[in-house]
């Protein structure tokens, strides 16, 4: 009989994320972001967590939970992100303050440099050369290597505590499947954690109900899985509901 | 005279040859995919792994799990895919865009640019723009010509942090599209009623007719 990995609510799925933990979460521009994971972390209120993700969350309205939300918390030590600002100067990320007046540190990370950073440490490799960022000022005091006449970048990889993902379905071990863009970092993060838990827009399905050839991300990297409540008891479960 | 940014996206659209493969970046550059393409094939990627999207969805008719690298709902083509991050940059590293067209702050005759920080900023938008500068078979650029301050962002150099060193293939502004040269820009196009002279005057770097 396989494990049952359902939880019965965000707040016991994040029940026991100490201080200092390595948060990955999962998300580009809406799809695949894990809102009620990351509301309930803030709930649970760990401290000097880092938080590996794509951006800090966005200028725009509505607001949503994010990384952004953590920092105002007072529970992040350190960011590792694409985005650290806007690119437009009339934008100004909730997170930008904290990070100009030095209460958080970030480390701005070239997106597909983060991606393969997060699939090394899920694939068991420590680091690998890339041609991103070469000559820029990313590059400045770092180990880079000519290889074929071409200069690169040495990257470590990164592993991850806990990854936050949001799937549009799962079985009950933890087979995932992603609907459109919402796949994105989600896979990565779940292989490069030590505890991946899920939070799923369907009924979770029993073991066996999606095929073995369909499983976008593998049930074995996947350890707590929670259903998205339907609207109005399940807040977020399309970003664009909130807005209307 | 000059050109709007439609225009400018539909000046640059000329440069795409049958079978590219096109990643388009947040900005000016999304109003691409809204250029007909005429009898041409053209494969859009967006950097969070949708290969084969369309246009902007007409209100109402979205898939809110859908969107391409703006963050806007977008249809996809007959034939697309869809891949993890990790995927897709492997595709943009192993050197399979045949473009990427990015918008930026200034870009230099050296074929530097800059679009990822600004002046006296702390933090910076990288994005999957230094990814894709590094490893497009071809980059181009869209801005226009001046700031609002009427300051040239056509340079010798560049003096905001690059994106990456030597990679841009063409420019296109409000004036005109041109390639750097080393030395400046050479001119391949004029906007109409745009005139060489009035080029010259707006750029901070020599103009090569």
């Amino acid at each position: 009989m396989a494990r049952n990995k359902t939880y019965p609510d965000f707040d016991a799925a994040v029940a026991d994320i100490p201080d200092g933990a390595v948060i990955a979460i999962g998300g580009f521009a809406g799809p695949g972001t894990p809102y009620n994971l990351i509301a309930a972390l803030a709930r649970r209120g760990a401290k000097r967590l880092t938080c590996i993700a794509n951006t800090t969350g966005g200028a725009h309205k509505p607001r949503m939970p994010d990384i952004g939300m953590l920092v105002e918390n007072g529970q992040v030590a350190k960011v590792i992100c694409s985005f650290t600002a806007a690119t437009r100067a009339s934008d100004v990320l909730p997170f930008t303050k904290y990070y100009e007046s030095g209460e958080v540190e970030a480390e701005i990370v070239p997106q597909g440099t983060l991606a393969e950073r997060l699939r090394a440490a899920g694939a068991g490799i420590p680091a690998f050369y890339t041609p991103t960022a070469v000559g820029t000022e990313l590059a400045e005091g770092r180990e880079t290597r000519e290889i074929n006449g071409r200069r690169y970048l040495l990257e470590y990889a990164l592993p991850v505590d806990f990854a936050f993902i949001r799937a549009a379905r799962a079985d009950a071990v933890g087979n995932l499947r992603f609907h459109r863009s919402q796949r994105n970092f989600n896979p990565l993060m779940a292989m490069a954690a030590k505890t991946t838990i899920v939070e799923v827009e369907e009924d979770i399905l029993p073991a066996g109900a999606i095929d073995a050839d369909d499983v976008h991300t593998m049930g074995l990297v996947v350890h707590r899985l929670i259903r998205v409540p339907p609207p109005p008891m399940g807040l977020w479960t399309r970003k664009r509901e909130a807005a209307r | 005279m000059s050109w709007t940014r439609m225009q400018m996206a539909e000046r640059l659209v000329r440069e795409f040859q049958d079978g590219w493969v096109v990643n388009l970046g947040v900005g000016m550059p999304t109003m691409i995919a809204d250029v007909p393409m005429g009898d041409r094939d053209i494969i859009f990627h967006a950097e969070n792994g949708v290969i084969g999207y369309g246009a902007v969805c007409a209100p109402g008719t979205e898939d809110l799990n859908l969107v391409n690298a703006g963050g806007q709902n977008v249809v996809l083509n007959p034939g697309a895919s869809i891949v993890h991050h990790a995927d897709s940059f492997a595709l943009i590293r192993g050197g399979r865009m045949d473009v990427t067209v990015m918008g930026a702050y200034e870009v230099a005759a050296n074929g530097d640019f800059a679009n990822w920080k600004l002046k006296g900023a702390k933090g910076g938008g990288i994005g999957g723009a230094m990814d894709l500068a590094a490893s497009a078979q071809r980059v181009f650029i869209m801005l226009e010509h001046r700031t609002r301050d009427g300051a040239s962002r056509l340079l010798p150099r560049c003096s905001l942090p690059i994106t990456a060193a030597g990679v841009v293939t063409l420019v296109v502004t409000d004036l005109g599209l041109f390639a750097p040269s080393g030395e400046g820009f050479a001119l391949r196009d004029l906007a109409p009623g745009v005139t060489l002279e009035e080029v010259r005057a707006a750029t901070a770097c020599p103009i090569i007719a």
